[in-house]
């Protein structure tokens, strides 16, 4: 038996990701169930703080995904609660969730990251959407990706190759988000480096290379076994590889993130590492990317997860505006 | 591809018919439409609650007590004798009088009626002529069995006998084989449109005229507002109809029992099918359902579904009249559960659902009850399941979703179009 004492995973929400955050939340219950961890599988909804406050946790594993679980407010929710979970304190969640907002962070931390703009729908309303959106197109180039500033799982991205195209995808991300981001389309290899830090400081674990059979990697291709490709490690040379590795360790760390996070990549034509996010609650679904690099590095996922819930448990609470 | 996983180790034993079975970004958002928070206007669930439960579980009770031996064994794949002579007594007040008990086969659902006619008569590349808009569930067994789908225009009187003429002509002059018209022509789902009662007849002449089987869906027949159901198509003919009903939307869906009433041939066909897909029907449930038409006032029951579910569409058709903006349209229901909306032009349901959910209110986009990308501008409202009261403000929130991406598709559409609200 672990002497953690009794965890939640917390999964689900409201959250368009809701249906894949069950699904990681239960992969984590059954891996720490399996080392005969105390543990339950909570629903996110009005009858949550109640019952943390009756009855606290040891620690709290995030499992949920979308802009319930990553925008925050659902870690700011905890400490405020006293209850200890794995993962980005709240204010740093905020930064890395809101995509635009990281792109710009990580730059100035030295990531390279493809040219985007960050537009919200009054900015088109106000000086005129087409004019707008022709000037986009000239700057950018096509293809280019449109995608929800918040937001997970492809949900709501379109790759654009025509510009007849371009306004279609902007209604579709707008609505599921009032900020879109649209970013030059990179042709390259997309990786997903996983970094986590089990006390010894953030680890890049080794990347995962991504190849969807369909050309593009979107909700299907992430959630349908079969449909996409992966290789672990990544087929590139040790120096890419490095590279990676530090790209992803850099945005955790300059990003100011915690426990663990995931960070996509794509290497260019010219070999060079582009960032494009980072995700704070990583699925960890079958067909997720973290699980997929800690297996290849050796690393069980209930044995991660519980060494993390320990770390939290220990680490306590944060007090909200406390300093990163 | 070389020495990656693709994290299924049967990729390459799976049949050709698999290809497509993927995950959705519509599934991810059902998942969260779901949840009580959200006013659910997008299934078509009957309201269970209004069934009278206790008896309904004395019932149940007494099944298991009085006849579990064979409630809960084993039967026949055809189904329970006393159920399909009792099926029979509902199919009269359809106008099917003719019906035999030897000629219907008891299902699990009508859906798996769907599926073991399809079964037995389907190849791949074989045509199935169907209504446009079509329901979902049809749709998806069509294409399990790699049939391709031709939609026929519908008007507010149903199928149009012209348009279907037109279809048939055109699948044989493609040189492909139309092997029936599947169709709802009562309070059909999801468009809530009834096949007038002119048109009938003709529509049964041009399918024996083409060669053309009939398969006849009516699981909402006895749930009209107005009056009496008009007679079915299989009241009309005895040959060419193979005729489905179902318990989901009198009884109760979850007893999971519905039938098909087939010509002599094509029943043993069905049996046999059957029977390879579940051995038999649930006894269980066959046997309840038998005891709740036998001792139960179960006319009753059904008036009482249809009271409430006309309270239902009533407080559904105010609120889309005292909301939805211009350029908006919706179909009358005089039955059923489902009203079938058009948005004004250039909005897509299905992009704006995500915004729907995060308003609070869902509703299922149209694209998905047709098999060739139409229905972009429609979505399917169901009125079945909330209280009338949550309906109203379901779709009060709904035309406030639509408001907004009205401003977003007339912003990137150069603001050519802002419809007012009514």
């Amino acid at each position: 038996m672990s002497d953690l004492g009794h965890v939640l995973v917390l999964a689900g929400g409201l959250s368009y990701e809701r249906e894949v955050s069950l699904s990681s939340g239960r992969r984590v219950t059954d891996a720490l169930t399996s080392l005969g961890v105390e543990v339950e599988l909570v629903d996110i909804d009005a009858h949550l703080l109640p019952r943390l406050l009756r009855d606290p946790p040891s620690a709290v594993f995030l499992a949920v995904h979308g802009i319930e679980g990553e925008d925050g407010a659902l870690r700011d929710a905890l400490d405020l609660s006293g209850v200890p979970y794995v993962g980005a304190p709240g204010s740093a969640a905020r930064l890395a969730f809101d995509k635009p907002v990281a792109k710009a962070i990580v730059g100035r931390a030295g990531l390279r990251t493809p040219a985007s703009v960050a537009l919200q729908h009054a900015a088109f309303r106000d000086l005129g959407g087409p004019t707008l959106l022709a000037r986009v197109v000239e700057r950018l180039g096509l293809p280019l990706v449109v995608k929800p500033a918040r937001g997970g799982s492809a949900l709501g991205v379109t790759v654009v190759r025509a510009a007849a195209d371009l306004p279609g995808a902007m209604v579709a991300c707008y609505s599921y988000d009032s900020v879109a981001l649209l970013e030059s389309h990179i042709t390259g290899t997309e990786l997903a480096v996983s970094v986590v830090d089990d006390g010894n400081g953030p680890t890049a674990l080794p990347a995962v290379e991504i190849e969807a059979l369909s050309g593009t990697f979107d909700y299907a291709a992430r959630y349908t076994a079969g449909m996409t490709e992966y290789h672990v490690p990544a087929r590139l040379s040790p120096e890419q590889s490095a590279a990676a590795g530090a790209a992803a360790v850099l945005a955790h760390t300059t990003l100011g993130l915690r426990d663990l996070s995931r960070t996509d990549l794509i290497v260019d034509a010219d070999g060079a590492v582009m960032y494009l996010e980072t995700n704070v609650a990583p699925g960890m679904t079958t067909t997720s990317l973290l699980p997929l690099a800690a297996a290849a590095a050796g690393l069980d996922l209930g044995t991660l997860c519980r060494d993390l819930l320990h770390r939290a448990a220990l680490r306590g609470y944060s007090r909200p505006g406390a300093p990163l | 591809m070389s020495g990656g996983s693709r994290l299924d180790s049967y990729i390459d034993r799976y049949a050709a018919r698999t290809h497509g079975m993927t995950t959705s970004e519509i599934r991810a958002l059902f998942a969260v439409a779901n949840r009580p928070e959200i006013i659910g206007m997008g299934g078509g669930s009957p309201c269970v609650s209004a069934l009278p439960l206790d008896i309904i579980a004395a019932m149940t009770a007494k099944v298991i007590s009085d006849q579990g031996a064979q409630a809960l064994q084993y039967m026949g794949g055809q189904g329970d004798p006393r159920l399909r002579e009792l099926i029979c007594g509902v199919m009269a007040l359809e106008g099917i009088q003719d019906a035999s008990p030897d000629d219907v086969i008891v299902t699990v659902g009508s859906q798996q009626a769907l599926d073991i006619v399809s079964r037995i008569f389907l190849d791949p590349g074989d045509v199935v002529i169907a209504e446009a808009p079509s329901y979902v569930g049809a749709l998806g067994t069509f294409t399990q069995y790699q049939a391709d789908v031709v939609h026929v225009t519908m008007d507010d009187g149903g199928l149009v006998p012209e348009a279907l003429r037109l279809a048939i002509a055109e699948v044989a002059r493609s040189g492909r084989r139309a092997k029936f018209l599947y169709t709802v022509p009562n309070y059909h789902n999801p468009a809530g449109i009834t096949l007038v009662e002119e048109r009938r007849d003709e529509i049964i002449a041009i399918c024996a005229e083409a060669g053309l089987l009939i398969l006849e869906d009516n699981p909402y027949g006895l749930l009209g507002f107005d009056g009496p159901p008009l007679p079915a198509l299989r009241a009309r003919v005895s040959e060419g109809v193979i005729y489905l009903g179902s318990f989901s939307k009198t009884f109760a869906a979850g007893v999971r029992v519905g039938w098909a009433l087939a010509p002599p041939g094509v029943k043993e066909k069905l049996i046999m099918a059957s029977e390879a897909t579940t051995l038999c029907p649930v006894a269980l449930s066959q046997y309840v359902v038998a005891e709740f038409l036998e001792h139960h006032p179960w006319q009753q029951q059904v008036k009482v579904f249809r009271e409430l579910y006309r309270a239902r569409r009533d407080a559904c058709l105010e609120a889309l009249e005292g909301s939805f903006p211009v350029g908006s349209s919706w179909t009358r229901p005089a039955g059923g559960f489902y009203v079938w909306v058009t948005l004004p032009e250039g909005i897509d349901a299905k992009a704006m659902l995500p915004r729907a959910i995060q308003g609070r209110v869902a509703y299922v986009p149209g694209v998905g009850f047709y098999s060739d990308g139409q229905g972009q501008r429609n979505l399917r409202l169901a009125y079945s399941l909330p209280e009338p009261d949550r309906i109203r403000e379901g779709v009060h929130r709904l035309a406030g979703v639509l408001a907004e991406e009205l401003d977003i598709v007339a912003t990137f559409s150069g603001g050519a179009f802002r419809p007012d609200c009514r």
